[in-house]
């Protein structure tokens, strides 16, 4: 009794294709596949696929680069933000208004403003966190200017939260106009492109705790603490949603961010 | 060719050419990803920027793995942005006639590739062209092994299907 009589599972099959089956199975399913030719012709295909996608695809790794691919180059580009920030300012005034827009339209049938806050809030999330060229006015590198910027202009000192424990970096922020006044926004990135937001307005509405609203795609945590109500957005799983809110909430609730920025 | 005033980077230098060096990959990769030329390079750039912008947020590991990550996810919210808007979607050739010999071969794959589901395009993309372990693909799709062994299994079978003559009707209809 060996390995040569148990029997071969279709994972195996596609392992022993993709040169990723243990050693000591190779035997087994080589004697599995003389003895059975219809698994025998599957594997034959699927090498074949594979083939062919290599033969059609496989001559673009030795094309020439193309100049717009120099790292050089994009290094510069990639930092010389201020030089498209005039393009990002009309960016975001027109998409502003529209968010503006969507939220008066929405205001007629009069939601609360947990509704209003968090849908205006998912609007502007969804929007920018698709920009990879534009997400932001202002980068993350001139923190303590977007800080002084966007709380001059909400009349309130903001407090951007230092997300780095979370694995996340502040990407920026930038002005956005809201259903009544002003609004901040802030970007947050992690390693593989997962993007949060803070989103910041002036309201009256009394101090509430974190609340939770679903959205198709994206989710959202809202609270409301002294005067200024905040949407923390981000992909649709909960969990982790919650453990940045959460992070978010503590440190503008202590009053400080988790460690000084330099 | 290297500036100068970037010497004083030279720590920073390795990782760029590391990202340099896995260009032509990417490339191909993308390519096969979108089936458009024009689309993929552009999918490209918009990795190289963010990875190039997100270079304090690399902590250590595989790069090439990361890059591939950025890649997909960018080329996953593209597919989900378009699908919002109204079907304006390019077509390539589709109902150009069959023909014989290895330019039909070339486009028999291309449009059993076009058939499939996107998670399973990417991880047999990223098995079979790009050469990834089964463990890397989990990574980067952020699925458990399982789901990416599953995943290839109905790629493969969809292939097979469609090159055996079991087309969508689109095809056969005219």
């Amino acid at each position: 009794m060996s390995d040569r009589d148990s029997p071969v599972t279709e994972d195996e099959l596609h392992a022993y294709v993709d040169g990723e089956l243990p050693a000591d199975r190779r035997d087994a399913v080589e004697a599995w596949l003389s003895s059975h030719p219809d698994d025998a012709a599957r594997v034959a295909a699927w090498r074949a696929q594979a083939d062919a996608i290599r033969a059609h695809y496989g001559a673009i790794a030795s094309e020439p680069v193309a100049a717009r691919f120099d790292i050089d180059k994009l290094t510069r580009s990639g930092r010389s933000w201020r030089a498209i920030a005039a393009v990002a300012v009309i960016m975001a005034f027109l998409a502003g208004g529209v968010v503006g827009w969507m939220a008066h339209g929405a205001s007629a049938a009069a939601p609360s403003r947990f509704d209003i806050f968090t849908s205006t809030a998912l609007d502007a999330h969804k929007l920018y966190v698709v920009e990879v060229r534009h997400p932001v006015e202002v980068t993350g590198a001139e923190r303590p200017h977007l800080v002084y910027w966007l709380s001059k202009r909400l009349d309130y000192q903001l407090l951007m939260p230092d997300l780095e424990a979370s694995g996340l970096k502040l990407v920026g922020g930038r002005l956005l106009p809201g259903p009544f006044g002003p609004a901040a926004f802030c970007m947050y990135e992690g390693p593989s492109g997962e993007r949060f937001t803070i989103y910041y307005a002036r309201t009256d509405a009394p101090q509430t705790a974190l609340r939770y609203r679903a959205g198709e795609r994206f989710s959202a945590f809202y609270w409301v603490e002294n005067g200024l109500a905040y949407v923390v957005s981000g992909p649709g799983d909960r969990e982790r949603l919650l453990q940045v809110a959460q992070a978010a909430y503590d440190q503008i609730d202590k009053g400080v961010p988790a460690k000084t920025t330099r | 060719m290297r500036l100068p005033s970037l010497e004083r980077e030279s720590a920073l230098g390795g990782f760029r050419q590391d990202i340099e060096a896995a260009v032509p990959a990417l490339r191909r990769y993308a390519r096969a990803l979108t089936r458009n030329a024009e689309l993929a390079d552009d999918l490209v750039q918009d990795t190289l920027v963010r990875a190039l912008r997100s270079e304090h947020l690399f902590h250590g590991g595989e790069l090439r793995s990361w890059l591939y990550t950025i890649l997909t996810n960018l080329n996953r919210n593209r597919l989900r942005s378009l699908a919002r808007r109204p079907a304006v979607q390019a077509i390539e050739d589709n109902d150009a006639p069959d023909m014989a010999g290895p330019e039909a071969g070339a486009r028999d794959i291309e449009r059993a590739l076009a058939s499939l589901v996107e998670d399973q395009r990417t991880a047999l993309l990223l098995v079979v062209l790009e050469g990834l372990t089964y463990r890397e693909v989990a990574e980067v799709q952020g699925v458990p092994i399982g789901t990416v062994m599953s995943r290839l299994a109905r790629a493969r079978m969809q292939i097979k299907a469609y090159l055996d003559g079991e087309r969508p009707a689109l095809r056969r209809v005219k």
